[in-house]
């Protein structure tokens, strides 16, 4: 099902593009050997190359292309062995050189695409058209002080890659699932860790409109540095919004650069194009073009972790999940780690059931983290295995896991020290059964009377008699007896 | 020996590891020519006496104990462009105010580690951006030398114009230069020294205030070449901190000053007989090739056939790059500021207050240059010929081992002769321009006077990385020419 935008004039298609800063997780900047870790007090972080000083040269971070190739190959991506730093020239107080030194002409990476999977279950390719290493700028603060501001250079020098997709987006929910997938994958290969609030992923959202069947694009704006997906979803649906009203009352959309006002749901003009910068790029006379080698590309390849897309499918393959279950168990690398360690030695299938629905639950429930998680794998793994050999039933195993979390406690010791382990003994499920169906017999009547729908209320009134610790299966096979006695 | 001030600074060197002379009786004697003879020539930006006594002590103690590396002793003067830790670097302008490095270039640090005292900082165009030292915010610089018949004041050349005037007076036994299109070789061939432009990629450029990256080179200049060979060979080496420098061994450049030229084919470029050339620099050229001839060279012509891009290549090029090599002073982190009310307000203020008018000139052509509409026509072709002339070179070197040509289409001129059109001015590197472009080395040797008395030098480009060929050939030209004049300022000229 397209997504379409109904305006006055009939329905709209909208087209969108993201281009992504994610910052590279490495230990120090682009081009020197400041430490790129976020936080620090202000200008700590600061090597003489990052403030700019005369004299200061840049000496590329070997680590940092090293995480560009990764990703290359995990976007599934073009490599160019051959590539070129420029520099983006333009004044700003937290720019200390003047310039940007980024990759304009010649990127590192390539053509490359993005399985993205949508809600109604189909998936999507995206292309990415390129990625480039660039430089991080540093940061303008004018909130300290009302006639100065100041500025912390931090983050200058910091490594981005700044990923550009295809104009292949076609709706608010595409764009969403552009950006997890994304994240999913750079987390994957540990490129970049994806935290939108610290600002290491950002994007610009190139947004425009057409009616459905036009082959050309229109005129588009972009909205830049948007710091959340839920907010480059919102964008996208104010700003398509916005130009179709401009469209539809006879005007044109102009092209400009615009911000993301997610408080009154707006986008608002920055500049315009007349007022757009000539970054004057040219080759950075101070670097050399950065040739790499194709051995090493392959020795990168060869060291790259399971991606998103193989797991996925492999887990679904190799333990008869859905494809909806591996996708979830999938999104990150921590989880699907977990579910391999219970799913191997435990019925594969339960175990997905229990991490999709009663574990996660524990975690939302205690506000922690798959890495800190109250109960190990090894603990979950014991807990189904309870199930799968009898000694306790689905319903008593949740109580359990309730007090796992709470206690620390293994599921076995909480069995034997609560008494849970299943009743399997045929006579006392018997002898329970006769007490419910003596005490009940205007029921009993009823039911022989054709009303089979109180089996389930037979079956409630023996498992609550017991205590809850019948084996279910005993308990019915029991009851139909009986009740055709 | 007749006096402190014959030294060279191999005689120098000598004398004090043989400990006929202490570091701190010479390093006093230059601090003393100094006080006497620059408030004239103004060859010195900053001095660093002090330093230069305690450092010269050290010295001492070093060769007291049969230690100190190659310099050891040895007074030097550091153009004003190389950052030196704790002491106020300039590039002659005003927009650096008085900024001190709290680090040291590369190459000056290897001077320092190789014993080297620094009389202090030297005159230059601002941020290395002329020919003439007219541009310095700190002054002119006076050429040592005058003309027979006049009392005018010459310029240096430039940009290294307080280098060159510095060793041609005495005043420092040799000093670094820097060039990017002839601002080593042209003042030293205005002020009768040797001056050597290494292959782009020898010597670091870390620390050293950027014109042109793809140009800039730092090199030595000194009374001849042996002095020059001894001071590249401290300068030179590979550095990791800037990822232009090559990772090729430093030869000892000393010894080849006794390699000979015998068999050597020297190329004379038949498009260097530009029009409007002096006859006298003309008949210095042919008595050059003769010098070389009569000790065994063979004299070959060739042909370099974009040589008459290069001027304007170079200028685009090199200015280019100047542009955004210069947009960090903006009187944000360091340097001069002149407070505004907003940022764009504080930066405009801050470079018209701080930049000269030549520098100034050169941002808004390498602005223009690069501007959106503009790229392919200027700095984009700019590329393209500057690989065809390198390619020149290239072809050439096929056939030759070295060029010969002149150095500068003319003698010093006087500072009140300056040409009003600046492009006028800019054609006193069309010589230099080429090999800079082509990252090739090359040097000049003082090898005569014109008729005025005013010196003139040759221009020896070699082959990459083979200076030693160079400084064997150049060395050759100095015995020939058995250049012994001298200035009419000089330390050692009782004045």
């Amino acid at each position: 099902m397209s997504y379409r935008i109904t305006g006055s004039t009939g329905e709209w298609e909208i087209v969108v593009g993201l281009e992504v800063h994610a910052q590279v997780v490495s230990e120090a900047k682009l081009f020197s050997g400041a430490s790129a870790e976020y936080g620090g007090e202000p200008n700590t972080h600061v090597s003489l190359v990052d403030a700019g000083f005369p004299g200061m040269l840049p000496v590329l971070n070997r680590e940092c292309v090293a995480q560009a190739v990764r990703t290359g190959l995990g976007l599934e991506a073009e490599i160019n062995l051959f590539s070129r730093f420029d520099r983006k020239n333009y004044f700003y107080a937290d720019l200390p050189t003047g310039y940007q030194i980024s990759q304009f002409a010649h990127p590192i990476i390539g053509k490359g695409k993005v399985l993205v999977d949508l809600a109604d279950g189909s998936t999507r390719e995206i292309g990415v058209t390129r990625l480039h290493l660039e430089q991080d700028a540093g940061k303008s603060i004018h909130d300290q002080d009302p006639t100065r501001s100041f500025i912390d250079l931090n983050r200058a020098g910091v490594a981005l890659m700044e990923i550009v997709s295809e104009p292949d987006i076609r709706s608010p929910e595409e764009a969403g699932a552009y950006l997890r997938k994304l994240r999913q994958i750079l987390r994957y290969i540990g490129t970049c860790d994806g935290n939108m609030e610290e600002g290491s992923m950002r994007a610009d959202v190139n947004v425009s409109v057409r009616k459905p069947g036009e082959t050309e694009y229109r005129t588009r704006c972009e909205i830049k540095n948007v710091n959340s997906i839920r907010f480059v979803m919102m964008a996208i649906e104010v700003e398509a919004q916005r130009q179709i009203e401009v469209w539809e009352a006879g005007g044109t959309v102009d092209q400009e650069t615009r911000l993301f006002d997610h408080v009154r749901g707006e986008t608002r003009s920055l500049r315009s194009k007349e007022d757009a910068h000539d970054y004057r790029y040219f080759p950075d006379p101070d670097l050399l073009p950065l040739v790499i080698e194709q051995s090493w590309v392959d020795e990168l390849k060869a060291a790259l972790p399971e991606l998103p897309e193989a797991k996925r499918a492999r887990l679904e393959q190799e333990y008869g999940v859905s494809r909806y279950e591996s996708s979830v168990l999938c999104v990150e690398q921590a989880i699907a780690d977990f579910y391999e360690t219970v799913a191997r030695g435990a019925d594969a299938r339960l175990a997905a059931n229990w991490m999709l629905g009663d574990f996660f639950a524990a975690l939302n429930r205690t506000g922690r983290s798959i890495e800190d998680s109250p109960v190990s794998a090894e603990g979950l793994r014991e807990l189904l295995g309870l199930i799968s050999d009898s000694t306790i039933n689905g319903k008593i195993a949740k109580e359990v896991l309730e007090d796992m979390v709470e206690t620390g406690d293994s599921a076995s010791a909480i069995v034997e020290r609560k008494g849970l382990r299943q009743v399997t003994d045929t006579g006392a499920i018997e002898s329970a059964i006769r007490e419910i169906l003596a005490a009940n017999s205007d029921k009993v009547e009823e039911y022989k009377g054709g009303k089979d729908k109180l089996f389930g209320f037979f079956v409630g009134q023996t498992m609550k008699a017991m205590k809850g610790k019948g084996n279910p299966a005993l308990v019915n096979e029991t009851l139909k007896k009986l009740l055709s006695e | 020996m007749s006096g402190i001030h014959d030294f060279t600074l191999a005689s120098a060197r000598d004398a004090l590891k043989a400990r006929k002379i202490s570091a701190v009786e010479l390093t006093n004697a230059h601090i003393d020519a100094i006080e006497r003879l620059d408030g004239q020539l103004n060859s010195f930006i900053t001095r660093t006496p002090d330093q230069a006594r305690e450092a010269a002590k050290a010295s001492d103690e070093a060769l007291a104990k049969g230690e100190g590396g190659s310099l050891c002793g040895i007074p030097l003067g550091i153009k004003d462009l190389f950052c030196t830790n704790g002491v106020r670097t300039t590039a002659a302008s005003k927009i650096l105010g008085n900024f001190v490095p709290p680090y040291e270039s590369t190459v000056t640090a290897n001077l320092l580690k190789d014993g080297a005292v620094f009389l202090g900082k030297l005159n230059l165009d601002e941020f290395a951006m002329g020919s003439a030292n007219l541009t310095s915010a700190f002054g002119p610089v006076e050429n040592p030398w005058k003309r027979k018949d006049s009392d005018a004041k010459l310029v240096p050349g430039g940009s290294s114009g307080g280098s060159a005037a510095a060793v041609a007076a005495g005043l420092v036994l040799g000093a670094t230069g820097t060039d990017t299109g002839g601002s080593i070789r042209q003042p030293a061939a205005f002020t009768g020294i040797a001056g050597i432009k290494p292959t782009y990629g020898r010597c670091s450029r870390f620390g050293t205030i950027a014109f042109a990256s793809s140009l800039d080179q730092a090199g030595p200049m000194a009374r001849n070449l042996q002095d020059c060979a001894i001071l590249l060979e401290s300068m030179a080496g590979f550095d990791p901190r800037d990822s232009t420098s090559v990772d090729t061994p430093v030869p000892h450049y000393e010894a080849a000053l006794k390699r000979g030229v015998k068999g050597l084919r020297v190329g004379i470029p038949k498009e260097y007989h530009v029009e409007g050339m002096p006859a006298e620099i003309e008949a210095l050229w042919q008595q050059g090739m003769t010098w070389l001839r009569d000790v065994g060279a063979e004299i070959v012509e060739v042909s370099l056939p974009h040589t008459k891009y290069g001027l304007p290549t170079y200028y685009i090029a090199a200015l280019a790059e100047a542009s955004s090599n210069l947009a960090r002073y903006d009187g944000v982190r360091f340097g001069e500021r002149v407070s505004a009310s907003t940022l764009d307000g504080l930066y405009e203020a801050s470079r018209a207050a701080g930049f000269g008018d030549e520098v100034k000139r050169r941002i808004l052509i390498g602005t223009h240059v690069l501007s959106s509409g503009y790229y392919d026509a200027y700095y984009l072709r700019a590329q393209k010929v500057r690989t065809l002339i390198q390619q020149d070179f290239l072809k050439a070197f096929e056939n030759v081992d070295v060029l010969l040509t002149p150095t500068a289409p003319s003698g010093a001129f006087a500072q009140d002769e300056k040409p009003t059109d600046p492009v006028q001015m800019y054609l006193n590197d069309v010589f230099t321009v080429p090999a800079s472009m082509a990252g090739v080395p090359a040097l000049s040797v003082p090898a005569g006077l014109d008729a005025r008395g005013v010196p003139l030098g040759l221009q020896l480009i070699g082959k990459f990385f083979d200076e030693e060929t160079l400084i064997a050939a150049g060395h050759a030209i100095e015995q020939a020419a058995a250049f012994h004049h001298r200035p009419t300022i000089h330390a050692g000229v009782s004045a």
